[in-house]
This record gives structure tokens, sequence and C-alpha cells, in this order.
């Protein structure tokens, strides 16, 4: 890969055609993503996979009819309403065979994909066999390819991907309510079902859009991996909608020019592996969900206990051989070297059971008062009552409560 | 008919006959616990296993191509479950997640590699070629006990059989425990039935189904047989034994009837050529289902009346 090309092709110099194969793919992951997140929200991510499989004989059976009509096949807005009208049909056969039957959605969403895509093989074989379908190169909507496709077809692909942005954006308000709370949005007089229709309708267009560019095995990526990304960095559907947008548009953008500036980078895979390596730093760097956070989290919790059975066990001037638990000491600075406790570390070992002393006594003197509730061997009475109502409790307790 | 028949179709026909039967099988009990779509996150994911054995070894052959695809299989299961749990992601997005990103890192290496030799390619990996597995050394239907003949059919057939025999063992062996573990899992877990490991041992075994068809008929068989003749057969009972006996009879009549429209479909039709065997198969399965869908004695849920 030349940086050089990489850069030109990251920065729209590549040519008039690359730049809007990148300005097609950019707004197509905006589009993908924002839409994904609804999609996601409704835990209907497979559901989108059925519908990018069922496009298939869609675009066999428009290239065969325009053909019948002496037209060329390979026009691609025709194939794009043909892959429309096909995946529709799909998401209703889905939708029907679970409302209509007993089988789970699973199971119908299985039956669509195969099925839709076993014709949609079938009707390609025809057409390979046609004297007008050997160069269709229609094999390309497995996979997507960018590479020789024309301007009229990135034109195409730019403004239907900022059409379907527009859409989204303008019907954010109903599917937010929705996806956060289906419940109270039918209490509401919202049609539930209607906005799951348009929902998934917003699905299928990104789809039939994507197919040319990502190709119809992968596309159902750019549905899940952003809103599964954005999920890691915020627990607001608003926000989640704008980054898993940014996240799906440079996806796009820094894949198609990966791919324009190597040999053998097909673009949909590296697409799709783009959206999976920010997938994986935010799995791992997430300040809130992240394992990162998490591996933190748990080891200061660690030392928050080890630092108190350390004090409390000096308290009680027992010997202490946990290796941790003796580090954690160490290291704030309440022990020395040899274990003997520095002039810092005898004031924590006197708070730590006077704290103690104090639970205790509570727990004795008046079993029911709400704060004991909040023990847990770890939080300071300090920090849960007054001033007033400490000095209460080491009034009424028998001795001073220091070892 | 008689030569031809033996030399270009039995074998396809058997290979396919085969392959639906060992993914319906265990297909039953996905789709009664509403797993079926790990059969197609598995056969997404056996492409990448494929090539990076093809890769590591240099050379098509069968059994290093199958210990790939099965590797990757249990590789996706396992990053699967990681995802699910390390991300708290909803289990779909995490399936869709896994598994697209596997297929995309197999479609990379692929294209990156040098594999202008030999024949692999994405297309062949979706939809099989189940029309180039002949047996050149038939000449009568003598052919059939002669032992030097036999050698010379397709290995897939004798690989497939295998498989199938295994998977019958273990749903012979396992029936009990997999059907309480699949309705009741309460109910198994408090008689003793570890249901981790069974559910465990029936994915292993869908990728084994899985893996065994791949190589014969591509993914779309795959995916379709795993889904629609169990899905179809449990329309049509309420029965765990007759739903797989039913659901055993759509993939052979799916196999059978796909593959003769296939090939001589076109032909009635006043074609030249044949069309993709494996698409028709699926296709014809599809068909199945739809019926059972419209007609199927048991196709509403207990509570709804039967119209």
């Amino acid at each position: 890969m030349q940086w050089s090309d990489f850069l030109a092709a990251l920065t729209f110099q590549a040519g008039y055609n690359s730049a809007l194969v990148a300005l097609g793919a950019l707004l197509l992951g905006l589009a993908a993503g924002g839409t994904g997140t609804f999609v996601f929200l409704r835990k209907r991510a497979l559901v989108s996979d059925a519908v990018s499989h069922a496009t298939l004989p869609g675009v066999g059976l428009a290239f065969l009819l325009m053909v019948a009509l002496g037209g060329e096949g390979r026009w691609l807005p025709g194939l794009i309403l043909g892959s429309a009208l096909s995946a529709a049909l799909g998401l209703v056969l889905v939708q029907a065979m679970v409302s209509r039957t007993r089988l789970s959605e699973d199971a119908a969403i299985g039956a669509v994909l195969s099925v839709f895509f076993g014709l949609g093989i079938v009707l390609l074989t025809v057409i390979q066999t046609m004297a007008s379908g050997r160069q269709a190169g229609l094999e390309s909507f497995l996979l997507g390819s960018t590479a020789g496709m024309l301007r009229s077809e990135a034109v195409t692909i730019a403004v239907a991907a900022a059409v379907a942005a527009l859409l989204l954006f303008a019907f954010r308000r109903p599917m937010t309510l929705v996806a956060f709370d289906p419940g109270y949005a039918a209490a509401r007089g919202t049609a539930v079902n209607r906005v799951d229709l348009g929902i998934m309708g917003l699905a299928l267009i990104v789809t039939v859009i994507g197919l040319k560019v990502v190709g119809l095995i992968l596309i159902v990526a750019m549905l899940i991996i952003p809103p599964v990304i954005a999920r890691f960095w915020t627990d607001r559907v608003d926000a989640m909608v704008l980054i898993a947008a940014a996240v799906g548009g440079v996806s796009g953008w820094v894949g198609t020019a990966i791919s324009a500036s190597a040999a053998d980078m097909p673009t949909g895979p590296i697409i799709v592996l783009v959206a999976f390596g920010l997938f994986v730093l935010s799995l791992l760097l997430s300040p809130a969900r992240g394992v990162l956070a998490s591996a933190l989290r748990y080891r200061r919790f660690q030392e928050r206990v080890h630092r108190r059975q350390g004090l409390l066990a000096m308290a009680r001037a027992e010997p202490i051989h946990d290796r941790l638990t003796l580090r954690v000491l160490r290291r704030a600075g309440l022990i020395r070297a040899d274990g003997v406790a520095t002039e810092a570390g005898r004031a924590a070992v006197a708070a730590a059971a006077l704290d103690e002393a104090r639970w205790a006594h509570v727990r004795r003197t008046d079993p029911g008062d709400p704060v004991l509730e909040r023990y847990d061997g770890l939080t300071a009475l300090d920090d849960l009552l007054t001033r007033d109502q400490l000095s209460d409790i080491d009034r009424a307790m028998p001795g001073p409560g220091i070892a | 008919m008689g030569l031809e028949f033996l030399q270009l179709s039995l074998a396809p026909l058997l290979i396919g006959v085969l392959a639906a039967v060992a993914c319906a099988l265990p297909g039953n009990f996905l789709v009664l616990r509403r797993q079926a779509l790990i059969g197609d996150a598995i056969s997404h994911v056996v492409l990448p296993g494929i090539i990076a054995a093809f890769l590591l070894t240099g050379t098509v052959s069968a059994w290093p191509m199958m210990i790939g695809a099965a590797g990757a299989a249990v590789i996706s299961v396992a990053l699967i479950e990681l995802v699910r749990r390390l991300g708290r992601v909803e289990p779909g997005a995490a399936m869709g997640l896994v598994f697209t990103t596997m297929f995309a890192g197999g479609v990379l290496l692929l294209e990156q590699s040098d594999t202008s030799g030999v024949h692999l390619d994405v297309e062949h990996a979706l939809y099989g070629n189940l029309e180039s597995l002949i047996w050149i050394d038939a000449e009568g239907w003598g052919s059939l006990l002669d032992t030097g003949a036999l050698a010379g059919l397709p290995p897939q057939v004798a690989r497939l059989a295998i498989v199938l025999a295994g998977l019958v063992a273990f749903l012979w062996l396992f029936w009990r425990p997999l059907a309480i573990s699949t309705f009741d899992p309460g109910f198994a877990q408090s008689v003793g039935i570890r249901n981790g490991p069974l559910g465990f041992a029936l994915v292993t075994a869908t990728a084994v189904a899985a893996v065994a068809a791949f190589d014969a008929v591509g993914s779309i068989i795959v995916i379709a047989m795993f889904v629609c003749p169990p899905a179809a057969a449990r329309l049509m009972t309420n029965r765990l034994g007759r739903q797989v006996a039913w659901s055993v009879g759509f993939a052979v009549v799916s196999a059978v009837l796909g593959y003769v429209l296939a090939g001589y479909g076109p032909l009635w039709l006043g074609a030249a050529n044949s069309v993709s065997a494996a698409g028709m198969i699926a296709t014809v399965s599809g068909l199945i289902l739809a019926a059972a869908c419209v007609l199927g004695p048991q196709r509403k849920r207990t509570g709804e009346a039967a119209a």
C-alpha cells in the first residue's frame, strides 16, 4: 500500500470517480450506522440479514426484465428497485411467518435468507448462460466492488445514501421513542408496528444502496457493528445514533480509501474490517463498559478490601501474611518494609478500628437503623453520618473504642 | 438413460440427499431451541477456515480444509460468547458482528493470497459445485457391486455417509436428554442433565454437519437444510419423533426434486443449460416450507384455533 495513494484517497484527491465513491461510502456508512442503531435497539439485527440476502432474486429478475424489454440490464437504479421489491417481500414473509405460524423469528429469518439466496443463485446461473449476461458482473453484488464503478452509479449511490440520511433525520423522534420504550410509545398512541416497519424499511433502503459497495453478504455488518460500538460510549439514544453514524461514515470512508490505494483489497470486506477494528478498540477502551476500565475497577476494589482488612488485622495485632495486603499497605506508606506500622499507619489503624467499633455499636443498639443497609465492610461511617450523629454514637459507646 | 444417469447424476443426487439429511437432523433441535441462525453463522465462518488451512498446507486437500473449517467454527462460537460476555452485547448482534467479520477476513485472505493456480473462490464456497461430482468409473448398474468402480465415487459420498452415521448415532444415544433439555431446560437440570455440555455437543454436531456438507454442496444448501425442512416439519406434528421423520422426508424430497428440476427443468422449458442445483434445492425446500405454512395441520401456536 502506498501512503501517498492512501492519503490522496482519504482526502478525495485520487480522481473524480474515486472521490465520488468515497463520498458515497461515507454517506452510506452514516445512514447505515444511524439506521442500525434503531434496528439494534429493537433487537432485530439479524432480520436485516434476511433482508439483505433477499435482495438477490430481485437483482436477477430486474436484470432479466430489463433485458427482455430490450434495455441495458446493468442499469443500477433498475437493479436497486428490483432488489428493494424482493427484499420487501422477504421482510413481509419473515413477519408473516412469525405472526401467522408457530415458528420463531430465527427460523423465519434463516428460511427466508437461504431460500431467497438460493433462488437468486438459480437466476444468476440463468443469466450467466445468456449472451448479454456473461458480462453482467452481477456477482459483484455478492461482495461489492467499487473498482470500475461507473460515474453515474457512484452518483446514484451518493444521492440515495444522502436521501436515506435525511429520512433518518426526519423520523428520528418516533423511532427513538419506540426503540427506547415501546410500551410507553403505544400508550401515547404511537403506532409501534408502523414505526417498526419504518425502521426496517430504512434498513432495507440502506441495504439496497449498499449492495454495489459492500455486497449483500456483508452489508448487514454496516447495520450491526456501528451501533454495537456506539453502545460502548453512551447510554443515550440520541448520542448513540450520532456516534453510530459517525463510526459508520468513518468505516466507509477509510475502508474505500484503503481499498483504492492497494491491489487485492476488496472494498466490502475492508470496510467491515475497519469497523471491526473500531469495535475492538471500543471493547478495550470504553470508560464505562470497556474491558480495561472494568479490570481497573476490579483492581481498585480489590486494593480497598485488602487495605481495610490489613488495617483491621493490625488493630487486632495479628500478623499479616497475604502478599497483596502487605504490598498495598506498604505502597500507601502505612507500614515500613519490615512490616512495622508508620506514623500514618498507626493513625489509619486507629481510624479503622474506631469505625468498625462504631458499626458494631450501631448494630447492637439500633438494628433497625437504615444506615446499616450501607454496611459493606469498606465504607466508613464518617462518610454516611453527620458529625453530631457520630459524636452521639461515640458518647454512647462503652469504652474509648480505640485498641 | 441408465449409464448416463449412473455416471452423471447418481453421485450428485446421493451427495445432495446425504448432505440435506445430515443438516436437517441437528436442524430439528436448533429450530426448537431457537438457535436456527447458528447454522447460518457457522456456514459463513467456514470460508476463512478453509482458506487458512489452504495457506498453511499449500494444497487443496479435503482433511486439512475440513479441520480448518471446523476450527473456524469453534473459534466463531467462542468469539460470539466472548463478545456477548465481555461487551454485554445482545446475542443476535454479537453473532452478526462475529460472522460478518470472519467472512470479511476470509475474503480478504483469499484476495491477498495467490490462489490463482487452484480452484478456490468465493462463489464456489457459496453455492458449491454439486454438478461436477460425477462418477466416471461407472459402466452400468453392475458397477454398484464392483468395488473397483465404487472406489471411483467422489470421496464426498463416503465422507458424508460417515458424518451422517455419526449424527444418527449421536441423536440416538442422546435422544432423551436432548429432548428434555430442549423443551424444558429447568427440568433437565433438576434431573441431572448437563445442559451446557449438551448444548455445546449439539453445536459441534451442527458444525461437523455443516463442514462436511459445505465441502460438497456449498453454504446455501447447508443453511437452507438446517432451517427449512425442520421448520416445515414443526408445522406438521407435535411429536418430536415424527417431526424428525417429516424433516428427513422433506430434506430428501428437496434434494431429489431440486436436483432434477435444476438439471432437467430448463430442458423441458426449452433452454439449453441447466441451472444451479444448490440454489434449486434451497428453493424447493422453501416451497415446501411455504406449503407447510399455509396447510400444515399444526401451523398455529398452541391455544390458537387452526383455521
